[in-house]
């Protein structure tokens, strides 16, 4: 799906892109690409700065050097009105849900559509039943609030919420980790849909070996805040980096011990 | 001896980023407060929370505070015979200092601490950064409702504490030191100006604004975890009850000159 877009700008590129918190370095130089409508997906052990990364994509953290380009448009120094601008295009899904504790979910799902155009009361329950459902989740949680909710009912109510406007470029934090299998194939799913089907692109953050097969064009591999592999899924058995081995096969022998992530996380 | 000066130099420089970080976040606050899109729901629920459900809190604080004002004041001054002036020194001490300050600091235990755990805890959940990512500021649907809803409340607050304190004092002047009612309430009106509640307003009004900014600040800038919104709690607490002893003293001054 990649191939007739190879010619086009690709949609994001980060180049070099760094972030410290303090004197602890985290990212130390990314370099990434995505195509538009390609999905990708982004592994690597806990800690290591992938959620970081997506944060500063969109500007929630503020990367401190290197470049940040979406749709070909320079990022890393942008003004408040184009950051809000580029940030519509977007729709992402947070490491623990990130719902609106004070509203129902049907708020929580609407709530950008209702930002941006009037709708009744009445429309709005009905696209937030409507979107839910997609997700295997009842129509009438729509009247629960997140904190009646279980987790992966909340991660998938948080899924709904971002692609509920259909945006051009979805960005998810672990959307399967802790859900049940058939839950996380549901999920696969939607993403796999969203990209195939409407055309949207999609950086997806997995620790589920079996998911990352389904949904990923291609893989990035992050280690001590650099990319150290990036290629087609299909290559992920065959990288020759014995990181990425290490990590595909779940192994506990090899170079990311635990000792080496407490190293880098310590800067 | 290096390195203590070298703590005093990391010291002061934090504390002037500090008050940096502080004195734009008080900007950006004030400017998107004026701002559209306006949250009116989000207000609403604020001006409840603040001005309806403080109610008790500050009327309990107020009708005592009254009531031993009474009790003291009659004790002073019956040392040189001016007893009669009891109900002129509750009024005037109640609408002026002890109604704005004493609700003041109240709301700030109240609502301080409600703020900051709340706005925290969404800092620390990811809810600031996703309504960034869902076309809304954080600033003007967080920050802005809060800090309108105390400033405008706490004055309201402050007037319903000023008649609940006066009563106190006329309960305990009538009814334990046995003055007159209506000698009391006339007594009480005699030396009353208006420019004695509205300085009371005005403060209540500044307390307000201090109490939700420290709130948002703190809950805004929170530090990460339960500990960061714990720490951050206590923050706002604290620096909203300093600052309203301060701009207690300044404002009365400004008056007073
Ligand atoms: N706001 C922050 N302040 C300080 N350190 C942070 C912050 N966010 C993340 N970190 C640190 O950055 C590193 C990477 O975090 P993260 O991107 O969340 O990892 P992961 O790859 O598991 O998503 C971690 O060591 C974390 O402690
Ligand atoms: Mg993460």
């Amino acid at each position: 799906m990649t191939d007739q877009h190879k010619d086009s700008t690709p949609k994001i590129v980060l180049q070099g892109m760094t972030k410290s918190f303090g004197d602890k370095q985290v990212l130390r130089g990314i370099d990434l690409e995505v195509a538009a409508e390609e999905s990708l997906a982004i592994i690597g052990t806990s800690g290591c700065g992938k959620s970081v990364t997506l944060k500063c994509l969109l500007g929630l953290l503020r990367a401190d050097g290197g470049s940040i380009r979406v749709d070909g448009e320079e990022m890393i120094n942008a003004g408040r009105h184009q950051m809000e601008n580029m940030r519509q295009r977007f729709g992402m899904t947070f490491q623990f849900g990130a719902l609106f504790d004070s509203l129902p979910i049907w708020e929580n799902v609407t709530f950008r559509l209702r930002q941006r155009q009037h709708m009744t009361r009445q429309q709005a329950r009905d696209a937030a039943a409507e979107t839910i459902t997609q997700l295997g989740l009842a129509a009438h949680v729509i009247d629960q609030y997140p904190a009646e909710l279980s987790g992966g009912m909340q991660k998938r109510v948080a899924l709904a919420r971002a692609i509920a406007d259909k945006p051009e470029i979805l960005l998810f934090d672990e959307p399967t980790s802790g859900l049940d299998p058939i839950t996380g194939g549901v999920i696969d799913r939607l993403i796999i849909d969203s990209v195939n089907r409407l055309g949207a692109t999609a950086v997806t953050i997995s620790h589920d070996m079996a998911s990352v097969r389904r949904i990923a064009d291609k893989v990035a591999m992050v280690h001590n805040g650099v990319i150290i592999w990036c290629g087609p899924a299909s290559e992920m058995d065959n990288s020759g980096v014995e990181e990425v081995h290490q990590f595909v096969h779940g192994l506990a022998d090899g170079p990311l011990t635990l000792a080496a992530q407490a190293e880098a996380r310590r800067g | 001896m290096i390195g203590f000066l070298q703590n005093i130099g990391r010291t002061t420089l934090a504390f002037l980023a500090a008050i940096g970080r502080l004195s734009l976040f008080t900007l950006a606050a004030v400017r998107w407060t004026f701002l559209p899109p306006y949250y009116l729901r989000q207000l609403g629920r604020q001006m409840v929370d603040i001005g309806y459900f403080s109610l008790p809190v500050v009327g309990l604080t107020t009708l005592f505070s009254g009531m031993v004002l009474a009790l003291q004041s009659y004790t002073g001054f019956a040392r040189f015979s001016a007893e009669d002036t009891v109900a002129t020194v509750v009024v005037l001490s109640v609408t002026r200092e002890l109604g704005p300050v004493l609700a003041g600091l109240m709301v700030a235990g109240r609502i301080g601490a409600s703020m900051a755990a709340e706005i925290g805890t969404m800092r620390v959940t990811d809810q600031i950064d996703a309504l960034d990512t869902l076309s809304t500021r954080p600033m003007q649907y967080l920050v802005a409702p809060r800090i309108v809803a105390g400033t405008v409340c706490l004055p309201f607050l402050v007037l319903i504490g000023d008649l609940i304190g006066v009563f106190g004092g006329y309960l305990v002047g009538v009814y334990r030191l046995g003055f007159n009612p209506s000698i009391y309430l006339s007594r009480t009106l005699e030396y009353l100006e208006i420019s004695d509640v509205t300085l009371g307003l005005v403060k209540a009004a500044v307390f307000g604004f201090l109490i939700a900014l420290m709130g948002c600040y703190h809950g805004y800038h929170s530090g990460r975890g339960a500990e960061g919104v714990g720490r951050a709690t206590t923050n706002a607490v604290v620096s909203a009850s300093i600052l309203i002893l301060i701009a207690n003293y300044i404002v009365t001054a400004l008056f007073f000159g």
